[in-house]
């Protein structure tokens, strides 16, 4: 008898979660967890009209992060009632279905991709879906996660299945020992600028090598959750004894002889030897800086050492547009230092980099500095559990002495859907995911960085290298 | 949903890569039921000048493509958010077909859920089709599905598409009622889940 044929990790979890496969190639797959947040009513609201009840309540966890408010957590002083409203109906909602909410004064409220993963609902060899993009986050676990639009958040909840085409596989190994001051943010920055926003479109990435194998947690989840970014439908880290670790105690993680059962399971996850992928990408770990973005495209990264480029120079003529609209918008001069480019604006959060390693990294540059004259800096923590820790960390502390302002969990500032914005032609340096046009607010300029390096431009007024303050101790 | 089976059209360019689903639909405009227009928020802040003044020069404000049925797109077009509101406010403005080299993956399954075609033509045919909507704006192009080409001045092409996108745009196929006559194998499935994890 031969040996059965080695498959990726990824593979492993699509075969273990096949419905059934049609001759059109598409596969009805199983979901596991499907999580909800407050921009699902028009979901709901297409299953009502349909006369259908969500399938399996059980599987289905929700919280509210795009709509709340995180300067309090009185759900009547939302002002907007269109904000107000979509976090009334996520409450309504999985009432009547009998799901399982963590709401506004839920100890384990948050931003959906901060609370999966923390309270144990992601685990890995799960698949996993929620109406978000950056649904790739829960891959960090070692399971299978993408986002997806409402009419297919409404096909899960009256199926618990979803109609897919299995994407292809690319895996992106990352070597080597990662710098002072370089963290996962970077990596991912420096991967997206590497192979582009486009680089991983219809794919599934696995990150491997000894630069991800010795990224924490935290670190995995900030790199899963930018896949998108490149346009991975997702991204994937295979588990192992941090996965696990991590996992270990969590509320909703198995416990006793059940986590005994699961981890057998889960360390027969990992890619086999001699798996074959549709592509495979390498990018040298020790190579990467500290970096930032300039553009309205998170492939638009530079190290923080580098000069803005000049849209001049560039040979493709779509690019060359592209750039010119950049700098446009973004009021930048070509050639100019990027550490010479002065900050509004700084956000600290966001599903991307609000855990409490973030938080931690943060305040280790901040501590005993002073934000900058002229300039609002936010700490917006990922979750209830990782503000309370904060707080019992004396973070919170070192972040309002310094003059930063200490806020509730939520997505706030990453997209404003909240109606927390920055001004026109605020300039903001920002821990979150997306450096679009008008993502921050319109006329906002955005400037994507990791939380360390976001706390060195509070506390310098411009885009710094948090190395030469890590120098200075 | 409504079937789609043949387009004729003119078309407007979106000539830009990676043009994200926050252009197409700022995040302002995401607590919206379905039930309103989505079309007046379509590109809403390239479209406009922050003062509400609508600026001359953006494709959509030009008198022969605002009728436009269908929309040429650069590289990685609807990139981004998952927003479906991006397809709602493509739908509602009347834009039923896209036509760009690559496509966000969400996007691209957004559309066959509400019966907008997604073409993938190569990046060349795309900038000929381009080229054409600039320099005769009232000049059509032709969409057909069943034969998956489209045809316009600028020539012929043929389009490759998943065969299950294809029946679902041109019978307007409900996804979920097809689904649910497969309620069976997902019972079975459960069944064998929860028996395997014990």
């Amino acid at each position: 008898m031969s040996e059965p044929a080695p498959r990726t990790l990824f593979e492993k979890i699509w075969d273990s979660h096949r419905v059934l496969d049609r001759e059109d190639g598409q596969t009805l797959l199983y979901v596991d967890r499907h999580l909800v947040h407050d921009g699902s009513a028009p979901a709901f609201e297409l299953l009502r009209q349909r006369g259908i009840a969500p399938r399996a309540p059980d599987r289905i966890f929700a919280t509210p992060d795009h709509y709340v408010p995180t300067d309090t957590r009185d759900r009547a002083a939302i002002t907007d009632d269109r904000h107000r409203g979509m976090v009334d109906a996520l409450e309504a909602n999985t009432a009547a279905a009998g799901i399982r909410m963590f709401g506004l004064r839920d100890a384990n409220q948050g931003i959906v991709h901060v609370v999966g993963p923390e309270t144990g609902l992601s685990q890995p060899g799960m698949l996993i879906v929620c109406g978000d993009s950056h649904t790739s986050t829960h891959g960090a676990m070692g399971a299978l996660a993408f986002g997806i639009g409402s009419t297919e958040v409404a096909h899960v909840l009256g199926s618990q299945t979803l109609w897919q085409r299995r994407p292809k596989t690319l895996r992106i190994k990352v070597d080597g020992t990662l710098g002072l001051g370089v963290t996962a943010k970077d990596v991912i920055l420096a991967i997206i600028a590497q192979i582009g926003a486009a680089g991983a479109t219809g794919h599934v990435i696995e990150y491997a090598g000894s630069a991800i194998r010795g990224l924490s947690m935290e670190g995995r989840l900030t790199l899963c959750n930018m896949s998108i970014e490149a346009g991975g439908r997702a991204g994937m880290v295979a588990p192992d004894e941090t996965t696990y670790a991590y996992l270990a105690g969590r509320p909703y993680a198995p416990s006793g002889h059940d986590w005994d059962r699961e981890l057998a399971r889960w360390q027969r996850l990992p890619s086999d030897p001699g798996a074959v992928f549709d592509r495979e990408v390498s990018v040298d770990g020790d190579a990467i800086a500290p970096m930032v973005t300039w553009g309205n495209s998170p492939e638009d990264a530079l190290p923080i050492t580098a000069h803005l480029p000049d849209p001049a120079a560039e040979p493709d003529s779509e690019r060359r547009a592209a750039m010119e609209d950049a700098f446009a918008y973004m009021g930048l001069t070509p050639g100019a230092a990027l550490e010479s480019v002065t900050v509004d604006r700084v956000f600290i959060g966001s599903c991307t980099n609000g855990r409490i390693e973030d938080l931690r990294a943060a305040a280790e540059v901040a501590r005993g500095r002073r934000v900058a004259e002229g300039v609002v800096a936010w700490v917006v923590p990922g979750s209830a559990p990782v503000r309370k820790q904060a707080i019992e960390e004396g973070l919170d502390r070192i972040f309002v002495e310094a003059g930063f302002a200490w806020r509730e969990a939520g997505c706030s500032m990453c997209l404003g859907t909240n109606g927390e914005i920055a001004a026109p032609g605020e300039r903001v340096a920002s821990t979150s995911n997306r450096n679009f046009r008008g993502r921050q607010g319109p006329g906002a300029r955005t400037h994507l960085m990791s939380p360390a390096m976001a706390a060195a431009a509070a506390v310098t007024g411009h885009l710094a290298d948090v190395r030469a303050l890590m120098a200075e101790g | 949903m409504e079937p789609f089976i043949r387009l004729r059209s003119g078309a407007v360019p979106f000539a830009r890569a990676n043009i994200d689903t926050d252009q197409i639909i700022p995040a302002r405009f995401l607590s919206r039921p379905r039930a309103v227009d989505h079309g007046q928020f379509l590109f809403h802040d390239l479209r406009q000048a922050p003062d509400g003044e609508q600026r001359p020069d953006f494709p959509l404000n030009r008198l022969h493509w605002r009728d436009a049925r269908i929309a040429l797109g650069g590289r990685n077009f609807a990139c981004g958010s998952s927003r479906e509101s991006a397809v709602w406010a493509l739908f509602d403005h009347g834009i039923r077909a896209v036509i760009a080299p690559s496509y966000g993956d969400i996007f691209a399954n957004n559309c066959v859920k509400n019966g907008v075609l997604a073409v993938v033509l190569p990046r060349e045919a795309v900038e000929a089709l381009m080229a054409e909507a600039e320099a005769s704006p009232g000049s059509e192009i032709e969409i057909d599905l069943p034969e998956q080409t489209v045809t316009s001045a600028a020539g012929t092409w043929s389009f490759d598409i998943d065969p299950y996108a294809k029946k679902s745009l041109l019978e307007g196929l409900d996804e979920l009622a097809f689904t649910l006559t497969h309620e069976s194998d997902i019972a079975a499935f459960e069944h064998r889940m929860g028996r395997d994890n014990r």
